[in-house]
């Protein structure tokens, strides 16, 4: 079974109390947005095999919705953090690194995480 | 050197020559450096279009690249029901297409896939079900799909175990097929590659496709565990791993895997000769010619490439089942095991061309694939024939999405079968 830690309540949750929300950090279009922008808000998905960034709620915790890193792969967590955060926190891509030397993050490496 | 013909003669032949005279099925050929065309993925739906090609168009100049062994992936491990009671027009027709063709697979491929159509019902056991079912019924008559909607007395006869008036969903009726059913996952595979091997056509196992390499905007070969392929087109027919082969290529897909599982009992008496899917309570059921209960649930809500799924999933889907068919509680389960399944947002597969020039895709069966191996490979050898869709491919591009021409299935394969 799948735990995670949620960062609100500060709990392990198992997977049976958590509700997935898919893919995070997607980047909303707004109404001037082309076609093939919607299209890929909506329904490209990255879905890498190997270091996963995602949504989760705790459904029956706090309600709250926080981000996890996740190995699709191996299913090892490399830790969650909150939603109101641009990247995953360092100590998360220091996770990942050590278990996976060949990723790289996708994002700017002067990481703009702002603590939520 | 062809494979000889299975027949009762042969099988009178051998028996008297101690079965020392039969032959592989098919061969396992190094791969020569180009094909005119290579298939990525020897599932049910690679092996069919390889098949298809050869017998429609008289393309044998194929390879038939896959990374394991031929049909180790979903189409190995799907529980095998085959229905195409589905609602939407070009969904219908494609599946129907496939039905079609299972019926008369067994001697068009000279192998016996044990089509067996033993009927198949779909509970309803709720008001929202029994109304979604009547419509489907009555789309199916338009589409020329002949299925019918059953009161619960009806169903009852034609499925003696089952516990009609349950505590949380009584069973209302259902909706029936009788020409739907089951056959053998492996036997689709293995006749599909046996006629390919016939044809000359090169399945090659134990051979991962690690690149693909391109040129102006158009595909030239693979790169594989045993060195560079050429190719004049490429067909990707790896369900749970399209994203993946997408990435090779450059382009994104609307795709993305999760985990499928299902399980099978211990062997007992013949109890049950159709199949059942409860989709509300999720979880469905037949019974194997061994006698093992087949039963299946649930996907996996998360993206994950594990071949295992999630504990809780199981749990559901026993319970769902032990509800609905109580005189299986007692029984013993033998294996459980998961399947990556290659989910879209329509609930619907994707046959399509791409934005790389000779490169096809065929994947999003997700769930329900395997009733569809015949008609997909059908469809996928016409696009890859002819470098634009035929009439059952024409409704499935991936450039729906862009366009929201979705073929709305999530009623249709509310349940993972
Ligand atoms: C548990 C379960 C139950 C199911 N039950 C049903 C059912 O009852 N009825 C039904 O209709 N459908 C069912 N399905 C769905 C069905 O199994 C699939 O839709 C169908 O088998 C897909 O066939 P395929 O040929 O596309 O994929 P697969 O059979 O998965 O074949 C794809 C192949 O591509 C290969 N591959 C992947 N990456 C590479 C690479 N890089 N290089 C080379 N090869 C590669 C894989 O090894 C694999 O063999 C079920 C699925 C599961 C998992």
């Amino acid at each position: 079974m799948l735990i995670l830690f949620c960062p609100y309540c500060g709990v392990k949750a198992e997977e049976t109390e958590l509700a997935p929300g898919g893919e995070a950090h997607l980047k909303r279009i707004g109404p001037d947005g082309t076609a093939e922008e919607f299209e890929a808000y909506l329904f490209a998905r990255k879905n890498l095999k190997g270091v996963h960034f995602e949504r989760w709620r705790h459904a029956y915790g706090c309600g709250k919705w926080f981000l996890a890193a996740r190995d699709t792969h191996t299913m090892q967590v490399y830790g969650t953090y909150k939603a109101q955060t641009a990247h995953a926190t360092d100590d998360i891509v220091a996770n990942a690194r050590q278990a996976r030397p060949e990723w790289v993050p996708d994002w700017p490496q002067a990481s703009e995480a702002v603590a939520g | 050197m062809p494979s000889r013909r299975y027949s009762v003669f042969a099988i009178a032949r051998e028996a008297l020559r101690q079965h020392g005279g039969w032959t592989r099925a098919w061969t396992s050929p190094e791969p020569r450096d180009r094909y005119q065309v290579v298939i990525v993925g020897a599932g049910g739906h690679g092996l069919a279009t390889a098949y298809y090609l050869g017998r429609n168009f008289g393309i044998t100049d194929v390879a038939v690249i896959e990374k394991g062994w031929l049909g180790g992936g979903n189409t190995g491990r799907n529980t095998t029901i085959i229905r195409s009671n589905y609602l939407q027009d070009p969904s219908a027709a494609i599946y129907d297409k496939a039905l079609k063709l299972y019926e008369t697979l067994s001697q068009d491929l000279n192998y016996n896939v044990m089509f067996s159509p033993r009927g198949l019902i779909m509970l309803a056991q709720t008001e929202h079900e029994v109304r979604g079912y009547k419509r489907t019924v009555h789309a199916n008559t338009l589409q020329g799909v002949a299925t019918e909607w059953i009161e619960p007395a009806r169903l009852k006869e034609l499925v003696p175990i089952i516990n009609i008036d349950g505590p949380r969903y009584p069973v209302l009726g259902g909706l029936y097929q009788a020409r739907g059913g089951t056959a053998r996952h492996d036997a689709v595979a293995w006749g599909y590659a046996r006629a390919c091997s016939d044809m000359g056509m090169h399945i090659i196992q134990n051979c991962e496709v690690t690149g693909i390499e391109t040129e102006g905007g158009q595909v030239r070969a693979v790169n594989t565990a045993k060195g560079r392929i050429g190719c004049d087109k490429l067909a990707l027919v790896v369900a749970g791993h399209s994203s993946q082969l997408a990435d090779m290529a450059g382009f994104r897909l609307p795709i993305e895997s999760v985990p499928l599982q299902a399980m099978v009992s211990e062997p007992i008496k013949p109890c049950m000769d159709v199949v059942v899917m409860a989709n509300t309570v999720h979880g469905y059921m037949s019974q194997s010619d061994k006698g093992e209960m087949v039963i299946g649930g649930g996907t996996d809500s998360y993206n994950a490439f594990t071949q295992r799924g999630s504990w809780h999933h199981i749990e559901e889907t026993v319970r769902a089942l032990v509800e609905t068919f109580p005189m299986i509680s007692r029984l013993k389960m033998l294996r459980q095991w998961g399947g990556i399944v290659d989910m879209t947002g329509d609930r619907s597969p994707i046959l399509s061309t791409t934005p790389v020039g000779g490169i096809f895709v065929n994947c999003g069966w997700g769930t329900g694939g395997f009733k569809a191996i015949p008609g997909s490979g059908w469809a996928m050898a016409e696009l890859v024939a002819q470098g634009r869709p035929g009439p059952l491919a024409a409704a499935f591009g991936m450039n729906r999405f862009r366009e929201g021409r979705f073929i709305d299935e999530s009623v249709a394969a509310g349940v993972a079968h």
